[in-house]
Protein backbone atom coordinates (compact mmCIF):
# COMPACT_ATOMS: atom_id res chain seq x y z
CA UNK A 1 0.00 0.00 0.00
CA UNK A 2 1.23 3.46 -1.32
CA UNK A 3 1.91 6.00 1.51
CA UNK A 4 -0.81 8.82 -0.32
CA UNK A 5 -3.39 5.88 -0.17
CA UNK A 6 -3.24 5.38 3.26
CA UNK A 7 -3.35 8.89 4.03
CA UNK A 8 -6.74 8.80 1.63
CA UNK A 9 -8.12 5.77 3.04
CA UNK A 10 -7.24 6.63 6.58
CA UNK A 11 -8.74 10.30 6.04
CA UNK A 12 -12.04 8.61 4.51
CA UNK A 13 -12.62 6.52 7.74
CA UNK A 14 -11.69 9.72 9.99
CA UNK A 15 -14.98 11.43 8.22
CA UNK A 16 -16.59 8.27 8.08
CA UNK A 17 -16.37 8.07 11.59
CA UNK A 18 -17.32 11.64 12.25
CA UNK A 19 -20.56 11.19 9.92
CA UNK A 20 -21.66 8.48 12.54
CA UNK A 21 -21.05 10.35 15.16
CA UNK A 22 -22.71 13.51 13.73
CA UNK A 23 -25.58 10.80 12.44
CA UNK A 24 -26.04 9.76 15.92
CA UNK A 25 -25.87 13.47 17.51
CA UNK A 26 -28.24 15.23 15.21
CA UNK A 27 -30.91 12.49 14.32
CA UNK A 28 -30.58 9.88 17.10
CA UNK A 29 -30.29 12.36 20.43
CA UNK A 30 -31.20 15.26 21.41
CA UNK A 31 -29.62 17.47 24.41
CA UNK A 32 -32.41 17.57 26.33
CA UNK A 33 -30.81 19.22 28.87
CA UNK A 34 -30.92 23.00 29.39
CA UNK A 35 -27.34 24.62 29.65
CA UNK A 36 -26.85 25.83 33.28
CA UNK A 37 -26.19 29.26 32.20
CA UNK A 38 -29.54 30.37 31.09
CA UNK A 39 -31.83 28.73 34.12
CA UNK A 40 -33.12 30.03 37.60
CA UNK A 41 -34.09 27.91 39.68
CA UNK A 42 -37.34 28.36 42.47
CA UNK A 43 -38.05 25.32 44.85
CA UNK A 44 -41.67 23.58 45.73
CA UNK A 45 -42.75 21.61 48.59
CA UNK A 46 -44.42 18.71 47.94
CA UNK A 47 -46.52 16.51 50.32
CA UNK A 48 -45.92 13.63 48.12
CA UNK A 49 -43.87 13.44 44.75
CA UNK A 50 -44.98 9.64 44.11
CA UNK A 51 -42.37 9.11 41.61
CA UNK A 52 -41.17 11.63 40.73
CA UNK A 53 -37.28 11.82 39.21
CA UNK A 54 -34.24 14.20 39.35
CA UNK A 55 -34.53 15.35 35.09
CA UNK A 56 -37.92 15.23 35.33
CA UNK A 57 -39.36 17.95 32.71
CA UNK A 58 -41.39 20.99 33.87
CA UNK A 59 -44.40 21.67 32.06
CA UNK A 60 -46.21 24.46 31.71
CA UNK A 61 -49.31 24.43 28.89
CA UNK A 62 -47.41 21.19 27.78
CA UNK A 63 -44.08 22.73 26.94
CA UNK A 64 -41.26 21.75 28.20
CA UNK A 65 -39.57 25.05 30.56
CA UNK A 66 -37.36 23.52 32.69
CA UNK A 67 -36.00 20.57 34.58
CA UNK A 68 -36.47 19.09 38.50
CA UNK A 69 -32.68 19.60 39.78
CA UNK A 70 -33.29 18.40 43.10
CA UNK A 71 -35.25 16.45 45.60
CA UNK A 72 -34.89 16.38 49.39
CA UNK A 73 -36.87 15.68 52.26
CA UNK A 74 -36.88 19.20 54.77
CA UNK A 75 -36.31 17.40 58.15
CA UNK A 76 -38.40 20.32 60.19
CA UNK A 77 -41.68 20.34 57.54
CA UNK A 78 -41.60 16.51 56.69
CA UNK A 79 -42.24 17.42 53.21
CA UNK A 80 -40.30 17.11 49.51
CA UNK A 81 -38.23 19.94 48.67
CA UNK A 82 -38.30 20.38 44.93
CA UNK A 83 -35.83 22.32 43.15
CA UNK A 84 -36.38 23.31 39.34
CA UNK A 85 -33.93 24.65 37.52
CA UNK A 86 -36.26 27.06 34.73
CA UNK A 87 -35.29 28.87 31.85
CA UNK A 88 -34.80 32.26 31.98
CA UNK A 89 -36.90 32.91 28.96
CA UNK A 90 -39.69 32.11 30.80
CA UNK A 91 -41.43 33.98 33.80
CA UNK A 92 -43.77 33.20 36.04
CA UNK A 93 -46.34 35.06 38.39
CA UNK A 94 -45.64 34.88 42.00
CA UNK A 95 -48.87 33.52 42.58
CA UNK A 96 -47.85 30.48 40.25
CA UNK A 97 -49.04 26.41 41.26
CA UNK A 98 -47.52 23.81 40.98
CA UNK A 99 -48.43 20.38 40.48
CA UNK A 100 -47.06 16.48 39.99
CA UNK A 101 -48.99 14.87 36.74
CA UNK A 102 -48.54 11.87 35.25
CA UNK A 103 -48.20 11.80 31.15
CA UNK A 104 -50.41 8.76 30.34
CA UNK A 105 -51.75 5.99 32.17
CA UNK A 106 -48.15 4.65 32.98
CA UNK A 107 -45.97 7.76 31.66
CA UNK A 108 -43.13 9.58 33.08
CA UNK A 109 -44.18 11.89 36.14
CA UNK A 110 -43.50 15.42 35.64
CA UNK A 111 -44.50 19.14 36.99
CA UNK A 112 -46.94 21.29 35.42
CA UNK A 113 -47.01 24.83 36.40
CA UNK A 114 -49.94 26.60 36.23
CA UNK A 115 -49.66 30.52 35.83
CA UNK A 116 -51.45 32.76 38.45
CA UNK A 117 -52.43 36.12 38.46
CA UNK A 118 -50.07 38.16 40.24
CA UNK A 119 -48.06 41.24 38.65
CA UNK A 120 -45.04 40.24 40.44
CA UNK A 121 -42.62 37.34 38.68
CA UNK A 122 -40.64 34.52 41.04
CA UNK A 123 -37.75 35.33 41.47
CA UNK A 124 -34.52 33.59 40.99
CA UNK A 125 -34.27 30.91 44.14
CA UNK A 126 -38.01 31.56 45.17
CA UNK A 127 -40.92 29.19 46.20
CA UNK A 128 -43.70 27.98 44.77
CA UNK A 129 -46.43 28.49 47.48
CA UNK A 130 -49.70 26.52 46.22
CA UNK A 131 -48.35 22.86 44.97
CA UNK A 132 -50.61 19.53 44.69
CA UNK A 133 -49.02 16.24 45.48
CA UNK A 134 -48.59 13.27 43.20
CA UNK A 135 -51.83 11.17 42.89
CA UNK A 136 -50.94 7.73 44.70
CA UNK A 137 -52.66 4.93 43.16
CA UNK A 138 -53.26 2.97 46.77
CA UNK A 139 -54.36 6.05 48.22
CA UNK A 140 -56.79 6.40 45.79
CA UNK A 141 -58.44 2.91 45.87
CA UNK A 142 -58.22 3.15 49.61
CA UNK A 143 -60.12 6.29 50.00
CA UNK A 144 -62.43 4.84 47.20
CA UNK A 145 -63.38 2.21 49.52
CA UNK A 146 -63.59 4.30 52.77
CA UNK A 147 -66.43 6.18 50.95
CA UNK A 148 -68.33 3.16 49.46
CA UNK A 149 -68.16 1.30 53.09
CA UNK A 150 -69.56 4.86 54.75
CA UNK A 151 -72.23 5.07 52.46
CA UNK A 152 -72.79 1.34 52.42
CA UNK A 153 -72.94 2.69 56.53
CA UNK A 154 -75.52 4.82 56.42
CA UNK A 155 -77.85 2.04 54.26
CA UNK A 156 -77.78 -0.33 57.62
CA UNK A 157 -80.88 -0.53 59.85
CA UNK A 158 -78.90 -0.17 62.82
CA UNK A 159 -77.72 3.40 61.40
CA UNK A 160 -81.11 4.63 60.92
CA UNK A 161 -82.13 3.82 64.48
CA UNK A 162 -79.75 6.03 65.16
CA UNK B 1 11.98 -33.23 55.41
CA UNK B 2 7.91 -33.21 56.30
CA UNK B 3 8.56 -29.59 55.92
CA UNK B 4 10.27 -29.31 52.87
CA UNK B 5 7.09 -31.21 51.13
CA UNK B 6 4.58 -28.80 52.84
CA UNK B 7 6.67 -25.96 51.15
CA UNK B 8 7.25 -27.62 48.10
CA UNK B 9 3.75 -28.13 47.56
CA UNK B 10 2.93 -24.27 48.96
CA UNK B 11 5.19 -23.29 46.09
CA UNK B 12 3.23 -24.83 43.28
CA UNK B 13 -0.21 -23.46 44.76
CA UNK B 14 1.31 -20.14 44.51
CA UNK B 15 3.26 -20.38 41.22
CA UNK B 16 0.29 -19.84 38.87
CA UNK B 17 -0.70 -16.77 41.41
CA UNK B 18 2.69 -15.45 41.42
CA UNK B 19 3.43 -15.39 37.49
CA UNK B 20 0.04 -13.77 36.99
CA UNK B 21 0.94 -11.46 39.26
CA UNK B 22 4.65 -10.82 37.65
CA UNK B 23 2.80 -10.76 33.89
CA UNK B 24 0.39 -7.96 35.41
CA UNK B 25 3.24 -5.87 36.25
CA UNK B 26 5.31 -6.51 33.61
CA UNK B 27 2.06 -5.41 31.66
CA UNK B 28 1.93 -2.08 34.02
CA UNK B 29 5.16 -1.35 33.48
CA UNK B 30 4.90 -1.63 29.54
CA UNK B 31 2.04 0.39 29.58
CA UNK B 32 4.16 2.89 31.48
CA UNK B 33 7.06 2.49 28.89
CA UNK B 34 4.35 3.68 25.64
CA UNK B 35 2.72 6.67 27.42
CA UNK B 36 6.47 7.55 28.00
CA UNK B 37 7.66 6.92 24.32
CA UNK B 38 4.31 8.15 22.31
CA UNK B 39 5.29 11.38 22.51
CA UNK B 40 8.25 10.69 20.55
CA UNK B 41 6.03 8.50 18.27
CA UNK B 42 3.21 10.56 17.65
CA UNK B 43 5.47 13.40 16.30
CA UNK B 44 6.52 11.24 13.34
CA UNK B 45 2.41 10.69 12.63
CA UNK B 46 2.81 9.07 9.36
CA UNK B 47 3.52 5.55 11.72
CA UNK B 48 0.42 5.78 13.47
CA UNK B 49 -1.44 6.72 10.34
CA UNK B 50 -0.70 3.47 8.69
CA UNK B 51 -1.82 1.48 11.94
CA UNK B 52 -4.90 3.47 12.11
CA UNK B 53 -5.51 2.04 8.61
CA UNK B 54 -4.25 -1.30 9.45
CA UNK B 55 -6.33 -1.70 12.31
CA UNK B 56 -9.50 0.89 11.74
CA UNK B 57 -9.68 0.87 7.69
CA UNK B 58 -9.63 -2.73 7.66
CA UNK B 59 -11.84 -3.58 10.12
CA UNK B 60 -14.97 -1.35 9.15
CA UNK B 61 -16.45 -3.71 6.97
CA UNK B 62 -16.87 -6.28 9.46
CA UNK B 63 -18.25 -3.35 11.82
CA UNK B 64 -20.38 -2.06 9.32
CA UNK B 65 -22.06 -5.17 8.17
CA UNK B 66 -22.38 -6.65 11.85
CA UNK B 67 -23.92 -3.39 12.97
CA UNK B 68 -26.23 -3.12 10.16
CA UNK B 69 -27.46 -7.11 11.01
CA UNK B 70 -27.54 -6.61 14.99
CA UNK B 71 -29.89 -3.62 14.54
CA UNK B 72 -32.00 -5.77 12.10
CA UNK B 73 -32.10 -8.40 15.10
CA UNK B 74 -33.02 -6.04 17.40
CA UNK B 75 -35.61 -4.28 15.70
CA UNK B 76 -37.67 -7.84 14.31
CA UNK B 77 -37.12 -9.40 18.08
CA UNK B 78 -38.03 -5.79 19.86
CA UNK B 79 -40.99 -5.72 17.38
CA UNK B 80 -42.23 -8.94 18.70
CA UNK B 81 -42.17 -8.17 22.16
CA UNK B 82 -43.26 -4.65 22.21
CA UNK B 83 -46.46 -5.13 19.75
CA UNK B 84 -47.73 -6.99 22.60
CA UNK B 85 -48.46 -3.94 24.38
CA UNK B 86 -49.48 -1.88 21.88
CA UNK B 87 -46.37 -0.11 21.66
CA UNK B 88 -44.41 -0.41 18.38
CA UNK B 89 -43.70 2.85 18.09
CA UNK B 90 -41.50 2.43 20.62
CA UNK B 91 -39.20 0.40 19.02
CA UNK B 92 -36.85 3.58 17.89
CA UNK B 93 -36.20 3.91 21.34
CA UNK B 94 -35.70 0.18 21.62
CA UNK B 95 -32.89 0.38 18.83
CA UNK B 96 -30.89 3.03 19.48
CA UNK B 97 -30.56 2.88 22.80
CA UNK B 98 -29.46 -0.64 23.33
CA UNK B 99 -27.46 0.37 20.41
CA UNK B 100 -25.86 3.49 21.66
CA UNK B 101 -25.12 2.49 25.03
CA UNK B 102 -24.27 -0.79 24.65
CA UNK B 103 -23.93 -3.04 21.57
CA UNK B 104 -22.40 -0.27 19.82
CA UNK B 105 -19.37 0.00 21.70
CA UNK B 106 -19.01 -3.72 23.59
CA UNK B 107 -20.29 -5.95 20.36
CA UNK B 108 -17.63 -3.30 18.32
CA UNK B 109 -15.21 -3.79 20.83
CA UNK B 110 -15.18 -7.60 20.71
CA UNK B 111 -14.98 -7.66 16.59
CA UNK B 112 -12.31 -5.00 16.92
CA UNK B 113 -10.24 -7.57 19.54
CA UNK B 114 -10.81 -10.59 17.21
CA UNK B 115 -10.37 -8.78 13.80
CA UNK B 116 -7.63 -6.31 14.50
CA UNK B 117 -6.04 -7.54 18.21
CA UNK B 118 -5.63 -10.75 16.96
CA UNK B 119 -3.38 -9.68 13.77
CA UNK B 120 -1.43 -6.63 16.11
CA UNK B 121 -0.43 -9.41 18.52
CA UNK B 122 0.76 -11.75 15.48
CA UNK B 123 2.61 -9.33 14.15
CA UNK B 124 4.77 -7.99 17.17
CA UNK B 125 5.01 -11.37 18.11
CA UNK B 126 6.47 -12.95 14.65
CA UNK B 127 8.93 -9.65 14.66
CA UNK B 128 10.18 -10.58 18.12
CA UNK B 129 10.60 -14.29 16.99
CA UNK B 130 12.11 -13.44 13.47
CA UNK B 131 14.68 -11.40 15.91
CA UNK B 132 13.55 -7.77 13.99
CA UNK B 133 12.97 -5.87 17.48
CA UNK B 134 16.07 -7.19 18.64
CA UNK B 135 17.48 -6.12 15.48
CA UNK B 136 15.65 -3.00 15.69
CA UNK B 137 17.52 -2.43 19.46
CA UNK B 138 21.49 -2.75 17.71
CA UNK B 139 20.39 -0.38 15.76
CA UNK B 140 19.58 2.09 18.29
CA UNK B 141 16.27 2.03 17.52
CA UNK B 142 13.75 2.11 20.52
CA UNK B 143 11.12 -1.14 19.17
CA UNK B 144 8.41 0.11 21.79
CA UNK B 145 8.52 4.08 20.43
CA UNK B 146 8.65 2.69 16.77
CA UNK B 147 6.60 -0.75 16.23
CA UNK B 148 4.54 -0.75 20.02
CA UNK B 149 3.39 2.92 20.58
CA UNK B 150 1.91 3.33 16.88
CA UNK B 151 -0.12 0.13 17.14
CA UNK B 152 -0.95 1.17 20.27
CA UNK B 153 -2.47 4.38 19.22
CA UNK B 154 -3.79 2.84 16.50
CA UNK B 155 -5.97 0.89 17.88
CA UNK B 156 -6.81 3.65 20.60
CA UNK B 157 -7.67 6.15 18.25
CA UNK B 158 -9.73 3.69 15.83
CA UNK B 159 -12.06 2.18 18.43
CA UNK B 160 -14.51 5.32 19.02
CA UNK B 161 -14.54 5.78 15.42
CA UNK B 162 -15.70 1.94 14.60
CA UNK B 163 -18.32 1.84 17.09
CA UNK B 164 -19.90 5.24 16.41
CA UNK B 165 -20.36 3.18 12.92
CA UNK B 166 -21.57 0.31 14.45
CA UNK B 167 -24.07 2.33 16.38
CA UNK B 168 -25.08 4.36 13.36
CA UNK B 169 -25.36 1.04 10.87
CA UNK B 170 -27.44 -0.56 13.91
CA UNK B 171 -29.71 2.34 13.81
CA UNK B 172 -30.24 2.53 10.57
CA UNK B 173 -30.67 -1.31 10.09
CA UNK B 174 -33.39 -1.06 12.56
CA UNK B 175 -35.11 1.81 10.46
CA UNK B 176 -35.20 -0.28 7.62
CA UNK B 177 -36.95 -3.64 9.26
CA UNK B 178 -38.89 -0.76 11.34
CA UNK B 179 -39.89 1.17 9.03
CA UNK B 180 -39.50 -0.17 5.72
CA UNK B 181 -40.59 -4.06 5.98
CA UNK B 182 -42.75 -4.08 9.40
CA UNK B 183 -44.28 -0.50 8.10
CA UNK B 184 -44.11 1.71 11.57
CA UNK B 185 -44.57 5.32 11.22
CA UNK B 186 -41.45 7.38 10.16
CA UNK B 187 -41.99 9.84 12.16
CA UNK B 188 -42.94 8.58 15.51
CA UNK B 189 -39.92 6.14 15.03
CA UNK B 190 -37.59 9.04 14.92
CA UNK B 191 -39.02 11.44 16.70
CA UNK B 192 -39.53 8.81 19.61
CA UNK B 193 -36.17 7.84 19.47
CA UNK B 194 -35.04 11.62 19.45
CA UNK B 195 -36.61 12.65 22.82
CA UNK B 196 -35.24 10.08 24.56
CA UNK B 197 -31.70 9.32 23.80
CA UNK B 198 -30.18 11.94 25.56
CA UNK B 199 -26.68 13.21 23.55
CA UNK B 200 -24.59 13.77 26.65
CA UNK B 201 -26.56 11.24 28.85
CA UNK B 202 -26.52 7.91 26.37
CA UNK B 203 -23.75 8.76 23.42
CA UNK B 204 -21.05 10.47 24.61
CA UNK B 205 -20.89 8.27 27.29
CA UNK B 206 -20.71 4.95 25.14
CA UNK B 207 -17.90 6.93 23.04
CA UNK B 208 -16.31 6.85 26.64
CA UNK B 209 -16.68 3.46 26.60
CA UNK B 210 -15.86 2.76 23.66
CA UNK B 211 -12.15 4.69 24.34
CA UNK B 212 -11.77 2.61 27.49
CA UNK B 213 -12.32 -0.97 25.70
CA UNK B 214 -10.04 0.49 22.84
CA UNK B 215 -7.27 1.15 25.14
CA UNK B 216 -7.68 -1.90 26.98
CA UNK B 217 -7.63 -4.13 23.75
CA UNK B 218 -4.96 -2.24 22.21
CA UNK B 219 -2.75 -2.70 24.93
CA UNK B 220 -3.32 -6.39 25.69
CA UNK B 221 -3.13 -7.08 21.64
CA UNK B 222 0.59 -5.24 21.78
CA UNK B 223 1.62 -6.72 25.40
CA UNK B 224 0.64 -10.72 24.55
CA UNK B 225 2.90 -9.65 21.30
CA UNK B 226 5.70 -8.51 23.04
CA UNK B 227 5.55 -11.02 25.56
CA UNK B 228 4.88 -13.89 23.66
CA UNK B 229 7.74 -16.65 23.51
CA UNK B 230 9.67 -16.62 20.70
CA UNK B 231 8.41 -19.84 19.43
CA UNK B 232 5.62 -20.57 16.26
CA UNK B 233 4.09 -21.96 19.05
CA UNK B 234 4.54 -19.18 21.43
CA UNK B 235 2.98 -16.97 18.41
CA UNK B 236 -0.43 -18.58 18.02
CA UNK B 237 -0.77 -19.19 21.78
CA UNK B 238 -0.52 -15.34 22.18
CA UNK B 239 -2.98 -14.35 19.25
CA UNK B 240 -5.58 -16.45 21.16
CA UNK B 241 -5.05 -15.41 24.78
CA UNK B 242 -5.10 -11.62 22.96
CA UNK B 243 -8.77 -12.46 22.07
CA UNK B 244 -9.59 -14.46 25.08
CA UNK B 245 -8.26 -11.73 27.59
CA UNK B 246 -9.84 -8.52 25.69
CA UNK B 247 -12.97 -10.21 25.15
CA UNK B 248 -13.22 -11.10 29.17
CA UNK B 249 -11.68 -7.72 30.24
CA UNK B 250 -14.31 -5.90 27.84
CA UNK B 251 -17.06 -7.49 29.31
CA UNK B 252 -15.90 -6.63 32.75
CA UNK B 253 -15.14 -3.26 32.44
CA UNK B 254 -17.97 -2.79 30.75
CA UNK B 255 -20.36 -3.85 34.03
CA UNK B 256 -18.12 -1.52 36.21
CA UNK B 257 -18.29 1.66 33.60
CA UNK B 258 -22.53 0.82 33.22
CA UNK B 259 -22.53 0.89 36.84
CA UNK B 260 -20.77 4.53 37.23
CA UNK B 261 -22.60 5.44 34.08
CA UNK B 262 -25.81 4.55 34.43
CA UNK B 263 -27.39 4.43 38.23
CA UNK B 264 -27.71 6.43 40.46
CA UNK B 265 -29.55 8.65 38.27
Amino acid sequence: MKRGMIDFWVGLFAVAGAVALLFLAIKVSSQSTLPAASTYSVSANFENIGGLKVRAPVKSAGVVVGRVTGIELDPNLYVAKVTLALDSRYHFSRDSSAQILTSGLLGEQYIGLEPGADDKNLEPGGRIAITSSAVVLEQLISRFLFSKAETAGEQTPTEHAQ
Amino acid sequence: MNNNGLVKLFARLGAPLTDRLIKLGFACRFFVSILRHSPTSLLRFQLTMREIWFAGVLSVLIIAVSGLFVGMVLALQGYETLVRFGSSSALGILVSLSLVRELGPVVGALLFASRAGSAITAEIGLMKATEQLAAMEMMAVNPIARVVAPKFWGGVLSMPLLAAMFSAMGIFGGYLIGVQLLGLDPGSFWSQMQSSVDFRGDVLNGVIKSVFFGVAISLIAVFEGYDAPPTAEGVSRATTRTVVTSALVVLALDFVLTAFMFTGM
